[in-house]
């Protein structure tokens, strides 16, 4: 299983990368106009993050007298590895060629990683808003982590390994059937993405009052290419999340083992189903809801961690759960 | 093979001897080192050699003439020897570059050999005397070096809180030995290994081990001395106190409990399994509120002890329930998060002593700015700050993702304490994981990025080239650990089946070198091409948008939302940074509290914030036993002034007594 | 593994323990509100469930009663009377919610713990449903023992109660189940009429210390007599004020300037 490769193979790992690098811009294009849409606004055009990322892309970059070349090197590993960490992930696929490189854990880790150098950039030029944002970063993080983590271990106990190659294939064949633990962690993960996204409840992704910045404190300091790929990782963080609730939660229509280009391609059309209704699900959650204070999000991850915590608490005690 | 290793620890002693001799000079210094040097890398030779070879054993004909002095070198000890070669190396080849500004080197010099020698003789000792005797030599060579600097503000009670509870961890360790010895009074470690204690002399035995070598590693609650030790020794002593020292202890624990003590009782496990957690956790929420930054690295030292801790519990419950493939795991786990801490945290204090020498500045909230004026020392420090947070691809994350798959295994334990306790723990790992990235991104960010806060920060100047490699080897290993984890997982192999019975299965046969803990089909990692994978995408990255997009750049003032602020002093400090994490944790754990003092309208004084937090373990168990025991001095303190007719007396009543008891007993 | 009915039974239940959870999250009262409606929806789903599966009828005589009494009526009526009677609309809890919750887990580790080792002869799908109904119940309790607030006690009370009706409708073949739950229905109704007119006797009579007492804790209530000649005792007045004003500190004090 590991090491055998066919080309076939190689083709559909590429495939899905160029798929969730090209894909993501319109998931969040989408989110966008239909939360404009319910704002009663006609909203931006769906491949308006397109044409800021080009716009963005021909600008000239204005570097701070002071930034150090972290600052400079920091979006592209940020992209780098978040790029790394989306490719990982079965969407239309299970079994991509590199899948058993990297595991769940590995795949939040990688995230963790990308989320270090951003606070480590946004501390960089020396001002208060990048320290701000950092600061606020991680706490968040450190509550959505663990949380994230503990989700990791209720599927991995069901399912009984941490690929999500093999926790895609064994929940769709449902066999486990409909768990206590599953329905928690799928509560937990819902509150752990909109966390990690900087959605509201957590953050504004479209604020410009420093009381509700923590995303966008940390790339104020960026200007054009390398705010193009700090945004573009941004999307593609957002579809690796939905992906994942996708891949764990909703696994049917995912191919698994050899299949027909007309399956692979019925399964792509699946999958870009599923982003398109989480885009909208998204967008309407956003707009219900109004953005909580800072001292009480860690109160709703905490929540989250409980919730994972319990169903990882009833799979140790009994198997049924 | 044994010869080597005991040839090594002589020529240490006499190093010690020429470093007393010679402490001023320069060549003196170069001698010192440099022998250290080659000393430590030939222990380093003799631990690896070890590992998958017979062991070897020797009686000396020194200490106790009727025991001698057993020394006994098998996988187990090589690996702690392999760890000991290590760290000492690095820390010699720091030496001899950051050494010359060591104000009383004849403070230092001495006592660093000796260090390396009784940690040394620690791990091949093999009967309980020499044990005890290396163990005590370690302990005292240690506190001289914690006093080298006797004039600083604060070392005088570091020293002092040090040497009681080195005491104590050599009190406790005695009365083990002597438990295990048993009334035939068998003190070689075959002696013990042949004669395992009855059930209530096991759990006795346990708790001692547990306590004094805990108290050595760092375990909660006995850890109190290393936040004030490490921080006050040299820097290069620093590295080897909290890389190496704290393994030697680890060693010791495993010798007695996994080993001596016969087979384990299940709940053995379980509370090295919730002690673990708490330190971890307690560790770092301590880190993430200090200031200083070898205190820092002090308390994630704390941290990582109490997560090798954790992979010990779990170890001895799996082998408890004779589950001997997942005990393998979770001490395999275990034992490479000891080896890589020894090579991060290592990295760590050379850096920070790096910083204290090039700024002389140990508080974080007057560094800054750093990575302009010490590149390279800078980026070091940022491997070693990767590696610590357990990211991708870097060693720290191996070492963390093995515990997790070990707490992952759930081998239907029956008991109920372990079914409730390993799903909290791995929460508190999960949480402690998470915490430890918040804290190093603090110390790095508030150290070396940013502008400059005080004027010693903006002059500071890189490191020479000796400390710089011995910095460079040990970041590399970080490196090679994290993408060919599979050589040290097939060397630790040798230590996991003498202690539990089972190994992990062989890594190096792998394809593409995966990591492989249980089986393919559960789970597995591959950091050489996830590596791989995330520099060949930086590379599309930096070349497509070279190619496609404008490469224009040019320089111009910080944005800051359009209010610049010339002054450094408006950059987060690191109290700041951390208050929204001393808000949600501390506040519970630490009893952290904030007030604020607001003068009426119209006054012009000052207002003024005051932050408190307090160490509940200091508060709730060692102020109290403090108070008792300067109560009971206090009461004592009366025999001072009695009379010479009440001294009589005392005499008197004492040998009546004795006359009374002896009658009594016939 | 074992069956959809199985699976759903415990989703029901697992369901409600979600729900308890969320009701210990709340801070508000008219949302804490909405999850007691919430958790009685769902204690009647699955009482609803095992009717059918246990072929027992009666049982949807009770689901009947926990979905029209616990999930509509009393609600409503607790919300009319928090705005009627202008209570303190945050529920003030002793320790913080994280603290709550992570007491809440204990708990479910504990009735876990207790109860699926006592049951080991019984048969699966009834004892596992037995210790998440036990959570539920020591869940309510907590949030009794938590709760500064007179409403949410009730609250607490009614999702204890509901716990017990999903342990009773759980256990196959448990006698008098429907006369259990109207007798406990009568019971809420009576507390919850006994606190209505309490409140309303404290709003309307004068009495003396003790009412200044509570003007402390609902300034909203009493804003408006504090201008009564009658309260007018300078000392007691000017007492009540300042530890008011120490109550609610403003700018200083803990929570700082940040949010």
């Amino acid at each position: 299983m590991i090491g055998d490769f066919a080309p076939a193979d190689l083709a559909i790992q590429g495939g899905q990368m160029t798929l969730v690098l090209g894909l993501s811009p319109l998931l969040t294009g989408l989110v966008r106009k239909v939360k404009a849409r319910l704002q009663r606004r006609r909203g931006p055009p769906l491949l308006q993050p397109y044409r800021d990322l080009r716009r963005l892309l021909s600008k000239d970059a204005v570097l701070a007298e002071n930034a150090s070349w972290l600052f400079r090197a920091a979006p592209y590993l940020i992209f780098a590895v978040t790029w790394v960490a989306a490719a990982l992930v079965p969407t239309f696929a299970t079994g991509l060629l590199f899948s058993w490189s990297g595991d769940l854990i590995a795949i939040t880790a990688l995230l963790g990683s990308a989320r270090f150098i951003q606070a480590l950039a946004a501390m960089d030029i020396g001002t208060s808003f990048g320290g701000l944002g950092a600061s606020r970063e991680v706490m968040i993080a450190s509550l959505a982590e663990p949380a994230m983590l503990m989700i990791a271990f209720t599927v991995a106990l069901i399912v009984g390994s941490t690929q999500l190659s093999t926790i895609a294939a064994m929940l769709s064949t449902g066999d486990s059937g409909l768990r206590v633990s599953l329905a928690l962690a799928l509560v937990a993960l819902v509150i752990v993405s909109v966390a990690e996204n900087a959605r509201i409840p957590v953050d504004n992704p479209a604020t410009h009052l420093e009381l509700t910045m923590v995303h966008e404190a940390m790339v104020l300091e960026y200007s054009a290419r390398h705010l193009a790929m700090i945004e573009w990782a941004a999307y593609l963080k957002l579809l690796l999340y939905i992906s994942l609730i996708g891949c764990m939660f909703f696994p049917f229509g995912i191919v698994d083992g050899p299949a027909s280009p007309e399956r692979y391609l019925g399964a792509v059309g699946l999958y870009i189903a599923k982003l398109a209704s989480a885009g909208v699900l998204l967008a309407v959650f956003e707009t219900s809801i109004a953005k909580m204070r800072v001292f009480r999000v860690p109160n709703f991850l905490g929540a989250a961690l409980m919730l994972g915590l319990l169903g990882v608490l009833l799979l140790f005690v009994s198997q049924g759960m | 093979m044994i010869l080597v290793v005991l040839s090594a620890i002589l020529g240490l002693l006499g190093l010690a001897l020429t470093g007393a001799v010679f402490a001023h000079n320069a060549a003196g210094r170069i001698a010192v080192y440099g022998g250290s040097l080659l000393v430590c890398t030939a222990l380093l030779a003799a631990g690896i050699a070890a590992l998958g070879a017979e062991p070897s054993r020797l009686v000396l004909p020194v200490g106790l003439p009727w025991i001698g002095a057993h020394v006994r070198l098998d996988s187990l000890s090589g690996c702690f020897l392999a760890v000991i070669g290590l760290g000492g190396a690095g820390a010699s080849l720091y030496g001899i570059g950051q050494g010359r500004h060591e104000h009383d080197p004849q403070r230092v010099l001495p006592f660093y050999p000796a260090f390396l020698a009784g940690m040394a003789m620690v791990v091949i000792a093999d009967d309980a005397f020499s044990f005890l005797f290396a163990w005590e030599l370690m302990s005292f060579a240690s506190w001289a070096l914690v006093m080298a600097h006797h004039r600083a503000k604060g070392t005088a009670w570091a020293g002092f809180v040090y040497i009681v509870m080195a005491t104590f961890s050599g009190l406790a360790l005695l009365l083990c030995f002597g438990l295990l010895a048993g009334p035939a009074g068998g003190y070689s470690f075959d002696a013990m290994r042949a004669a395992p204690p009855a059930a209530g002399t096991e759990a006795l035995v346990f708790a001692l081990a547990l306590l004094g070598a805990g108290a050595k590693a760092g375990l909660v609650p006995v850890h109190v001395w290393l936040p004030l030790a490490h921080p006050a020794a040299p820097s290069h002593v620093s590295a080897l106190m909290s890389g190496v020292m704290t393994k030697v202890a680890l060693y010791g624990f495993l010798r007695i409990v996994f080993e001596l003590c016969g087979p384990p009782v299940w709940w053995f496990g379980l509370v090295v399994l919730v002690l673990g957690g708490i330190t971890a956790v307690l560790g770092v929420l301590h880190a993430l509120m200090e200031k200083d930054l070898k205190r820092l690295l002090a308390y994630s030292t704390v941290e990582n002890i109490g997560i090798v801790f954790l992979g010990f519990g779990l170890a001895l419950a799996f082998r408890a329930n004779g589950f001997a493939v997942g005990a393998a795991l979770a001490l395999t786990a275990a034992l490479f998060h000891a080896v890589n801490h020894a090579a991060f945290k290592s990295l760590l204090f050379l850096g920070a002593g790096a910083v204290l020498t090039a700024t002389g500045e140990r508080d974080m909230d007057r560094l800054g700015g750093l990575i302009h004026r010490m590149p390279r020392t800078a980026f070091l420090m940022l491997v070693g700050c990767i590696a610590i947070s357990a990211l991708p691809p870097l060693n720290g994350f191996v070492s963390e993702w093995l515990t997790f798959q070990a707490i992952l295994l759930r081998a239907e334990l029956p008991q109920w304490g372990l079914k409730l306790a390993i799903p909290a723990v791995g929460a508190l790992l999960a949480l402690a994981a998470a915490l430890a990235a918040a804290c190093f991104v603090r110390a790095f960010g508030i150290a070396f990025l940013g502008r400059p806060r005080s004027r010693q920060a903006a002059d500071a100047s890189e490191v020479d080239g000796w400390s710089f490699a011995a910095m460079a080897g040990f970041a590399t290993l970080c490196l090679l650990g994290g993408v060919l984890p599979g050589v040290v997982i097939d060397a630790l192999a040798p230590v996991s089946q003498a202690l539990v019975g089972a190994h992990m299965p062989a890594q190096l046969s792998v394809p593409w070198l995966t990591t492989v803990p249980v089986e393919a089909s559960r789970s597995s990692y591959n950091g050489l091409l996830l590596f791989g994978f995330i520099a060949l995408s930086s590379l599309i990255a930096v070349t497509a948008t070279h190619r496609f997009a404008s490469r224009a750049l040019r320089r111009g003032p910080a944005w800051d939302c359009g209010f610049p602020d010339a002054s450094p002093a408006t950059q987060y400090t690191a109290t700041s940074f951390s208050q929204p994490l001393r808000r949600v944790f501390g506040t519970l754990v630490l009893r952290a509290r904030e007030t604020v003092e607001m003068p009426p309208p119209g006054s012009v004084a000052p207002a003024r914030i005051h932050r408190s937090i307090s160490d509940p373990i200091w508060d709730f168990l060692y102020a109290p036993v403090g108070r008792a025991v300067a109560f009971t001095a206090g009461l004592l303190n009366y025999l001072q002034f009695l009379t010479i007719r009440r001294y009589l007396g005392f005499v008197f009543a004492a040998l009546v007594l004795l006359l009374a008891s002896l009658a009594i007993w016939q | 593994m074992n069956g959809l009915s199985f699976d759903i039974a415990h989703m029901l239940a697992g369901m409600l323990v979600l729900v308890s959870f969320m009701m210990l999250y709340q801070v508000r009262l008219y949302s804490l509100l909405h999850a007691l409606a919430l958790h009685a929806f769902v204690l009647s789903t699955s009482v609803a469930w095992q009717a059918y599966s246990q072929n027992a009828p009666h049982l949807y005589v009770t689901a009947a009663i926990a979905l029209c009494f616990k999930a509509i009526i009393i609600p409503w009526a607790l919300r009319g009377m928090v705005y009627r009677l202008g209570l303190h609309r945050e529920v003030e809890t002793v320790v913080g919610v994280g603290m709550t919750m992570l007491a809440g887990m204990a708990l479910v580790a504990l009735s876990l713990e207790v109860m699926l080792p006592a049951t080991s002869q019984a048969d699966p799908v009834t004892r596992e449903d037995i210790a998440l109904a036990l959570s539920v119940v020591l869940i309510g309790l907590l949030m009794m023992v938590t709760r500064r607030n007179a409403v949410s006690q009730v609250v607490g009370f009614m999702s204890l109660e509901n716990g017990i009706i999903l342990a009773a409708a759980g256990a196959q073949g448990m006698p008098l189940v429907v006369e259990l739950s109207v007798a406990f229905s009568v019971l809420i109704a009576f507390i919850v009429i006994g606190i209505v007119l309490f409140r309303i006797r404290e709003h309307f009579d004068t009495v003396d210390d003790d009412a200044l007492d509570r003007v402390r804790q609902h300034p909203g209530m009493f804003g408006a007599e504090i201008a009564d000649e009658r309260w007018r005792r300078p000392g007691k007045i000017e007492a009540a004020i300042a530890s008011d004003r120490r109550r609610k500190p403003g700018l200083v004090g803990s929570g700082g300037p940040h949010e």
